[in-house]
């Protein structure tokens, strides 16, 4: 091998190198500028008028209040739904399941559900919880759908939790006299506890934003008052974007507040990201997995 | 005893509990099929609406597409569609003035089925469509069936007028091309540029850099549809207008982008984690042999990787194929076929999006949007199975 040859190597190796490094800051560069164009242009518009106060002027001015409160009762509700079925869940198919045919099943399951449409859960939502159970337009039949749509994330990030401990927990604990369901309870969900809750407050971001799914289940596009029980219908984050940016009446005055609001749903997600982080890292030092 | 029988019952509740996930996609199978499906037993014809004609007329039954193409007068002789040689005259209700008078009908219309009937008579040519309440009950004039909406009609029509009169069209080859060619183009853009990043995060980067990129990728991953659609509108859509000069910027071209960057995440995530996978062992091997981190990236790694990867890539089409709200504010929503990609297009998610909302429910244009529902449902299962059966080869492969 001559000397040029390896020189010819190390050339293509540094182009190559080169070129994914641009290209890896050019997709960091894409989320840092949607990030911060959106950041400039509404960071003025959020301040505490803005999140307390009710929209005024054909949704040109004032705040967008109800629409905060309504995706809190949407996450609140479809959290009470999704959170104890799917860690329920994943206990059962990571404990009690050997491998399976039914382990295999579920999980399948589980995987072709996270990957349906969210358009579709809103299909769905609409078919079976607003028409055939007659819930109508409702908090209880946008919960539900929006539940569902985030049980896949909370048993998958349950399963996840509960397979990195480490199973000479459990053969410890099993040693010591303790039945199976002792040892999960004492032993092997609080060591798992950090993930769950991670994947519980990823999901919680999931359902904040899906807009979809509210369409015909719950989303209304202005209400003069705040939800008084769970059969009514709410304004709601994701939606009230959505409509103010395309189908107002006067979309050029509103656009203001569509900054506000894009503001408002970008810095949930950024909060909720950063929160489970720091979960998963002060939580998750208490208990070493593997 | 007791605590036996509460670890029986623990154990039966997380047991059902696991069974919520199959039982939702069976619900859904369930309920998007039979709504969807029924639509086949429907008449394109509104509400009680029914076809009459002179009773001579041979025609005994007429597609959805036949009476658009008669109403829209490009099919002007009954002998096209299976009469005798005679000259299509339409009777339309707007032109009811030019028939009768006022008087004729009397103050509640309660004289038009007789009028009606006469005139249908009087003319060989005459096709009139019309609420069954306006027929005479001793009619002579002859009903004849609109064909019901067939499957294969419905697959490969090329229009989509879920709210025409007399007859709407359900045509969703349009909507189905629509979505697939901005869900390919968009996986065009972003798998080279995805792939480039896992290829960087796991082989090149080093251990500081890809601290600070994996959580990037996350929250990439967690911004809502809605807030991509919203910074499409107000960024790309003017920027595709001005730069191509087009009387609009909603196009294919502005969703491709958006799904684009929408894909990355997935794309990136799975890539990576294929990428990874790779045994240290082989690497070694090739390193030891001579051959520099590029070159054992190229041979060894992407080889090692490759159904990982094309795992990566069907995953991201998926996505793409099954995103609604992005691609409802950017492309346009112009239900016509796709010839480029700057032109307006419309896709099965943005349709049903949009118009559920107007369609009254349990009538055929909300029936139709199910249907269309169950299209979207069976592309992205089959996606989703094909994932999970190649990923199980991969690991039986190992």
């Amino acid at each position: 091998m001559t000397l040029f040859e390896i020189s010819r190597k190390r050339l293509a190796e540094n182009i190559a190198f080169w070129i994914f490094r641009l290209l890896s800051l050019g997709v960091m560069g894409i989320l840092f500028s949607i990030l911060g164009f959106i950041l400039y242009k509404g960071i003025d518009v959020v301040n505490w008028d803005f999140i307390t106060k009710m929209p005024e002027d054909g949704m040109t001015k004032g705040g967008i209040y109800p629409a905060i409160v309504g995706t809190l009762c949407l996450i609140t509700g479809s959290m009470i739904f999704a959170f104890p079925i799917g860690v329920m869940s994943g206990i059962y198919i990571n404990e009690y399941t050997k491998d399976s045919w039914y382990r295999r099943f579920v999980q399948l399951m589980t995987a072709n559900l996270a990957g349906i449409p969210s358009i579709v859960f809103g299909l769905f939502g609409m078919a079976l919880f607003v028409n055939k159970l007659g819930f109508g337009d409702s908090i209880l039949a946008g919960s539900l759908t929006l539940g569902l749509l985030a049980l896949p994330v909370i048993i998958r990030t349950t399963e996840e939790a509960l397979k990195s401990v480490d199973d000479s927990y459990r053969h410890a604990s099993l040693a010591l006299g303790a039945t199976k369901l002792q040892t999960i309870h004492r032993v092997t969900l609080p060591v798992a506890l950090p993930n769950i809750i991670t994947g519980f407050i990823l999901s919680i971001g999931r359902v904040s934003g899906e807009t979809a799914p509210i369409l015909f289940t719950v989303a209304a596009y202005f209400l003069p008052k705040l939800p008084s029980s769970i059969h009514d219908q709410v304004m709601a984050l994701p939606y009230h974007l959505y409509v103010i940016s395309t189908s107002g009446t006067n979309i050029k005055d509103s656009r203001a507040m569509a900054y506000g609001t894009a503001v408002v749903l970008i810095l949930i997600v950024l909060i909720l990201n950063l929160i489970a982080n720091a979960v998963r890292r002060y939580l998750g030092k208490k208990y070493k997995t593997n | 005893m007791i605590k036996k029988f509460i670890n029986k019952l623990i154990e039966g509740i997380l047991m059902l509990s696991s069974t919520v996930t199959t039982l939702t996609v069976l619900l859904i199978i369930v309920f998007l099929f039979s709504e969807g499906l029924s639509v086949f037993k429907e008449s394109p014809l509104e509400g009680d609406n029914i076809i009459v004609l002179n009773h001579q007329n041979k025609v005994s039954h007429i597609s959805s597409s036949d009476i658009k193409d008669i109403f829209d007068q490009k099919i002007t002789n009954w002998k096209l569609i299976g009469g005798s040689n005679d000259s299509i005259i339409l009777f339309t209700f707007n032109e009811i003035n030019n028939y009768f008078s006022e008087e004729e009908l009397g103050p509640e219309f309660e004289y038009l089925p007789a009028k009606m009937d006469s005139l249908l008579e009087s003319q060989s040519g005459m096709i009139a469509v019309f609420s069954k309440k306006y027929l005479l009950k001793s009619h002579r004039s002859k009903i004849i069936q609109a064909d019901k909406i067939n499957p294969y009609s419905f697959i490969n029509g090329s229009e989509w007028f879920p709210t025409a009169n007399p007859a709407v069209q359900l045509g969703v080859l349009p909507l189905i091309l629509g979505t697939l060619y901005v869900s390919f183009v968009a996986i065009l853009f972003a798998l080279p540029v995805g792939l480039a990043t896992a290829i960087y995060m796991a082989e090149v980067a080093n251990e500081k850099t890809r601290r600070v990129f994996k959580p990037v990728i996350e929250l990439l991953a967690g911004i809502p549809s809605v807030v991509y659609g919203f910074f499409g509108l107000i960024v790309i859509v003017p920027l595709i207008q001005s730069s191509f000069h087009l009387p609009v910027g909603e196009t294919g071209l502005a969703g491709s982008i958006i799904l684009a960057i929408m894909a990355l995440p997935t794309i990136i995530t799975v890539s990576e984690d294929a990428l990874r996978n790779t045994p240290r062992s082989m690497k070694e091997a090739s390193l030891a042999l001579g051959a520099t981190k590029w070159q054992t990236i190229v041979r060894i790694v992407i080889p090692y990787s490759y159904s990982g990867i094309s795992a990566a890539a069907i995953l991201g089409i998926g996505r793409a194929i099954g995103e609604t709200m992005a691609v409802l504010m950017v492309t346009g929503n112009a239900a016509v076929i796709p010839h480029t990609l700057l032109e307006p297009v419309r896709t099965i998610p943005a349709t049903i999006a949009a118009e559920l909302g107007e369609a009254p429910a349990n009538g055929i244009h909300y029936k139709a949007l199910f249907a269309l529902g169950c299209i979207l449902f069976l592309i992205t299962l089959i996606i989703n199975l094909w994932v999970e059966f190649s990923s199980k080869k991969r690991r039986i492969g190992k």
